[in-house]
């Protein structure tokens, strides 16, 4: 069954025809103790079929640990979200979703890949030249719930 | 921030999936934004405000 309204994934399907480059989700899971991991699938499986540039890949973090441990991964589930550059290069957004992307947090997600997908910063421009400024790692973790 | 800065890279952490993080940051309300384990941003900032609170002690200012 699907987890969104026909008429949501009507809109989905609208605002993802505006992207220009291809996003993959990489989803981060374990095969045991992960209660939340199935459902977090669940959610990501609906996306693909709504926008041909939108796809999912799988890593067992476990099986794969160099690769979740290259995008910053130790717990699931999560999500890393990997675009393109200009040349058609893999260029990874450094964006993550730790948790099920559910509630307000699908719509966070939503807006992750259309930004990635080439819809555009909303940031403003002195901003984006403050943040281009931060020449060292800077982790920055939003702690946020379901509702 | 992230994506406008290779350099950034942003958590989107689910509070209820994950109380060892809750504990260890004292997630006491939500949004609250954690910076390199040092700055703590509580509830929803204006984009002006909340880039000065995040990177401004991670910036060169001038």
């Amino acid at each position: 069954m699907a987890l969104i309204s026909p008429s949501d994934q009507q809109k989905l399907r609208e605002s993802f025809g505006a992207m220009t480059g291809p996003v993959r989700l990489l989803f981060f899971t374990q095969t045991l103790d992960c209660d939340t991991c199935p459902q977090t699938r669940q959610i990501l499986d609906e996306l693909p079929p709504l926008s041909d540039k939108i796809s999912i890949e799988e890593i067992n973090i476990v099986l794969d640990s160099d690769k979740a441990k290259q995008y910053g991964i130790d717990r699931v589930p999560a999500i890393a979200i990997v675009g393109q550059d200009g040349s058609g290069a893999e260029r990874d957004s450094k964006i993550r979703f730790l948790g099920t992307p559910a509630g307000y947090e699908f719509i966070s997600l939503v807006q992750a890949v259309l930004l990635v997908g080439g819809s555009g910063s909303n940031l403003s421009t002195k901003n984006r030249q403050r943040i281009a400024a931060v020449d060292k790692p800077v982790t920055m973790q939003v702690f946020t719930t379901p509702t | 921030m992230a994506f406008a800065n290779s350099n950034i890279t942003a958590y989107a952490v689910e509070a209820t999936e994950f109380p060892d993080l809750v504990r260890r940051y004292q997630v006491t309300g939500v949004p609250k934004t954690v910076v390199n384990e040092q700055v703590e941003i509580l509830g929803a900032l204006p984009e002006d405000e909340f880039v000065e609170q995040a990177l401004g002690q991670f910036t060169i200012h001038n």
